[in-house]
């Protein structure tokens, strides 16, 4: 942590002629007597994206978004204030702004810098640097061509790559002071498929928190190629998705947006605070079926939702939510589990130092059972098996969610029959859990593309699950035979 | 370039960017660039956020950026910084240039036809900058919250009301001689409000968002309509699996056009994406709809006199008596179309959907039996085959009356059948958006539930 902190220091501080002494001169003007606790938060950030369309590498782009959030609490409030500029005289101003949420008062301190331990989940490289700009394009060519010889019903490829450097230096009153610098990557491929007139689109996405080579190590772009064509290819041959409630298996993996929708955002610290939730005042209660046991687990190596520490200095953890079936933990920053009396758990995330921190997911997924996938499959006589999804949304108060499945299959008598189209899958969160009745012994997290949003910030995250089985679920096709 | 006749702050502001970007543009030829789209913005802001009667956040944003896009013959790189200090904008300037080394020729890229760029700019009363304290701020915000917490017992629990203020100032510069200096304000006030009864909790909101302060509601008027909207969802149920018309009240309404905007954009007809390609001049709607786009309203939420790359925009038909009259496009996806730009790179400004005669309570009424939507989850709508299945809630209507809220269900059919079976449109048009409609009656749709 010491080298990140050095680092992070003169990625951030230097160019302004700041050092830790000036963030103590800031402490000083934030911590009126009224004000409970107060952090900055310093953020350099670079991007690149690279697009190829039409068999041309058309698209480059590069970003830089770097600034100071300054936020101050009292009680239950707080103030905020930012500057894009790294400088002292900024600091100060943006402190007056944050503190003003506070009655004025005196100057106070804060606690005396303490540099926290905790472990590195990836590495501080610049994944921007980890390949020449001549072997992107490259890259894009080859994918492009691999995608174009797969089938000849593939009309459209759309092969992109993304990289981000995030280097942050927090400081807080409480004396934390912790430094983070945070590669991630993405790979995508979208393929426009014809056939007699009908269209389709299939894709699929990868990445995570390493350089390029890792993120195209063991032939992964090749894969997400093959995955994404095939994806295309099948709902060519889709038929109308059935409507009604039925048994609904869903495939491991990606299809963990349902534990994201249906039980993380309602199990976020704030909305407990505020007794918003549908889960409020549940906690040690039955809200999913015995066997099932969730997790949101922020320390798992180079995943896209992974952080070595939070945006608040906090390490990361493997928080239990769910434990066999009984509601077992909220995910907590630092304001909510303070007004709550508990304990954060290193959920404490922000979309950038212009955005206030709250308690957000990392990598949600639910462990592994017993049963064989094949085996779930053929207990069902009649009823869906969906294997991929794009998004979900929840309404965290009537608890009420839906995720969109892009791949989906018929089971008629425990056999796999035909794909149907695309169809949103509803239900209840405090509910649907409660009717899973058989789970996989095949646990996979996604490949590392989701994107969660809330109060109009995003921040990259994960999922993942076994093979489940669901015994009702609402289906919305548009078959009601 | 227009007169300066005073010296406000914004204007002095606008003076700085403008030099910025005139220097950016000589920077970039100076690297070899053939061609050079910038533009420079600064937004600023207030958030005030309360919460059962406390301030809760008062947060003050300032937001700038530089956006640069060069060309080297037909080979383009694009880089941003979000901020000016002039290391930044030294390396955005290298990093564009650098990118346009490495990418290939494409004949449709390039600046846009200077014959179709805007010369005059008209005063499109956008402006109107909200002298308010974050005290003051604060209490709206409460008489906002505290009009809603007292409409009603059942009303129990605030997810809290929030003030918005907020401007922006924008420079736009081409290489090829197109200059504009933009100012612009956006204020919205908000607020949710939960209730409880034995079947459990539910949560509404309602906002109001405008371009002059002076043009807001009563705030308390907004805190009541949040509080009428969260009561009548309480014991809301699902519904059967059926097949029964569908109402789509207009937030939701909105999304329909929505749909319909992205499917005859040029991005998706030149990627063969669209469920609606080679539909130019087809009839897509029921004769009686009329969707055009008006780029200068005084004060609408999308005015502007020329688009995100200077071309000016116009008042034209996107669809007469139900056909299909013109695509939404940009100069680049114009020429991968052969076709010419229709001022909509970046989007579409003002859109107006001709209203009917009838006002909500008389669509319900015609409606007679089927479902009202008010609320729609999720991303289910795929713009490539018109698919549409949808999370929803609403009311159930028979006999031309609401007879419960409804929550739990889905809705599907697909695009093109939804358009063609629009039995109706409203006269209650929602002003909060750029895209204005009233609420939409769909003949039929399928509903998934219980």
């Amino acid at each position: 942590m010491t080298d990140l902190i050095a680092h992070a220091e003169q990625r951030l501080l230097q160019p302004g002629g700041l050092s830790t002494s000036d963030i103590e001169r800031v402490f000083a003007r934030l911590m009126t007597p009224a004000v409970d606790a107060a952090d900055l938060y310093f953020q350099h950030s670079r991007s690149e994206a690279w697009v190829l369309e039409d068999g041309i590498v058309k698209e480059g782009s590069h970003a830089i978004e770097q600034g100071v959030g300054v936020r101050a609490m009292s009680g239950e409030k707080t103030g905020f204030a930012y500057s894009d500029e790294i400088v002292l005289p900024a600091l100060l101003e943006a402190a007056g702004s944050a503190r003003a949420i506070a009655r004025a008062g005196s100057d106070g301190v804060g606690k005396p810098l303490a540099i926290a331990g905790s472990r590195a989940l990836y590495p501080a490289v610049d994944p921007v640097d980890t390949l020449s700009s001549e072997a992107k394009v490259a890259l894009l060519r080859e994918v492009d061509a691999y995608v174009r010889a797969q089938d000849a019903r593939v009309k459209q490829v759309i092969v992109s790559v993304s990289a981000t450097l995030d280097t942050v230096l927090v400081a807080g009153s409480d004396g934390t002071l912790a430094a983070d610098v945070r590669p991630l990557v993405r790979l995508n491929v979208q393929v426009i498929a014809e056939q007699g007139g009908r269209r389709e689109s299939g894709s699929a996405g990868g990445g995570g928190r390493y350089g390029y080579e890792e993120l195209l190590a063991n032939g992964r772009a090749h894969r997400l190629a093959r995955e994404a064509v095939r994806a295309a290819l099948v709902n060519l041959d889709a038929v109308d998705a059935p409507a009604g409630t039925m048994t609904v298996v869903l495939g491991p993996g990606w299809p963990g947006v349902l534990l994201h929708e249906a039980i993380g955002h309602g199990f976020e610290g704030d909305f407990h605070r505020k007794e918003t939730s549908a889960f409020t005042a549940r906690m040690g209660e039955r809200v999913a079926a015995p066997g099932v046991t969730i997790v949101d687990d922020g320390t798992l190596a180079g995943r896209r939702g992974s952080l070595s520490v939070d945006d608040e200095g906090t390490p990361t953890n493997c928080t239990v939510l769910v434990e066999d079936g009984i509601m077992k933990g909220l995910i907590q920053d630092k304001f909510n589990a303070r007004l709550m009396g508990m304990r954060p758990t290193g959920n404490g995330r922000r979309e950038s130092f212009a955005h206030l921190p709250m308690p957000r997911m990392t990598n949600t997924y639910m462990l592994a059972g017993e049963r064989d996938p094949e085996e779930i499959l053929r207990s069902v006589k009649r009823g869906l098996y969906a294997v991929n999804f794009g998004g979900g949304q929840v309404d965290i108060t009537n608890g009420k969610f839906v995720f969109s499945a892009s791949e989906a299959y018929l089971i008629e008598d425990g056999k796999v029959t035909r794909p149907v189209k695309g169809a949103t899958l509803i239900g209840a969160g405090p509910e649907v859990l409660q009717r899973v009745s058989m789970i996989g012994n095949d646990l996979a997290l996604d490949e590392g593309v989701g994107v969660c949003g809330k109060d109009g910030q995003s921040v990259p995250v994960g999922v993942g699950q076994p093979t489940l089985r669901i015994d009702a679920m609402t289906v919305g096709g548009t078959a009601t035979a | 370039m227009q007169a300066m006749t005073n010296r406000e702050p914004s204007l002095v502001e606008l003076d700085r960017l403008a030099a910025i970007g005139e220097d950016v543009l000589k920077r970039c030829r100076a690297k070899g660039a053939s061609e050079v789209d910038l533009g420079i913005s600064v937004d600023e802001g207030l958030n005030v956020g309360v919460r059962l009667g406390e301030v809760e956040s008062i947060e003050r944003t300032r937001d700038r950026g530089l956006s640069l896009t060069v060309f080297f013959g037909k080979r383009k790189g694009s880089a941003s910084t979000a901020d000016l200090g002039a290391d930044s904008i030294t390396k955005t300037i290298e990093h564009a240039c650098a990118i346009a080394r490495h990418t290939e020729e494409d004949p449709c890229n390039g600046l846009a036809d200077p014959a179709l760029l805007a010369h005059d700019f008209p005063d499109l009363d956008l402006w109107h900058p909200w002298q308010i304290t974050a005290e003051q701020a604060v209490d709206l915000a409460l008489a906002c919250e505290d009009a809603g917490r007292a409409f009603d017992a059942r009303i129990d629990n605030s997810e809290g009301a929030s003030v918005q203020v907020g401007s922006s100032i924008a420079i736009g510069a081409t290489s090829h001689g197109f200059f504009s200096r933009e100012r612009d304000t956006r204020h919205m006030i908000s607020v949710a409000l939960l209730a409880e009864d034995e079947a459990g909790m539910q949560r509404d909101y309602w906002y109001e968002a405008v371009r002059s302060a002076g043009d807001f509601p009563d705030v308390a008027s907004i805190g009541r309509k949040a509080a009428e909207r969260t009561l009548a969802r309480l014991g809301a149920r699902a519904i059967g699996t059926r097949q029964c018309p569908v109402l789509f009240a207009p937030p939701v309404a909105r999304s329909l056009i929505g749909h319909f905007l992205s499917a005859v954009s040029g991005g998706a007809l030149y990627r063969r994406a669209s469920f609606l390609l080679d539909h130019l001049g087809r009839r897509v709607f029921p004769d009686f709809v009329q969707i055009a786009e008006r780029p200068h309203l005084r004060r609408g939420h999308g005015s502007a006199a020329y688009d995100a790359e200077g071309v000016a925009t116009r008042d034209s038909d996107l669809v007469r008596d139900g056909v299909i009259e013109r695509y939404i496009l940009g100069s680049y996806s114009a020429r991968k179309l052969g076709m010419t730009s229709t001022g909509n790179a970046g989007g579409v400004h003002n859109i107006v959907v001709t209203p009917g005669e009838d006002d909500f309570a008389a669509l319900v009424e015609r409606m007679c039996t089927g479902l009202v939507v008010t609320e729609l989850m999720g991303q289910g709508a795929s713009l490539i085959t018109g698919d549409y299945s949808r999370g929803a809630s609403g009311f159930w209507v028979e006999n031309g009356a609401i007879v419960h809220p409804v929550e739990e269900i889905t809705i599907a059919s697909n695009l093109r059948d939804m358009f063609g079976a629009i039995e109706a449109i409203g006269n209650d048009i929602d002003r909060r958006s750029h895209i204005l409609t009233g609420s939409i009656l769909v003949g039929r749709m399928t509903v998934a539930g219980s």
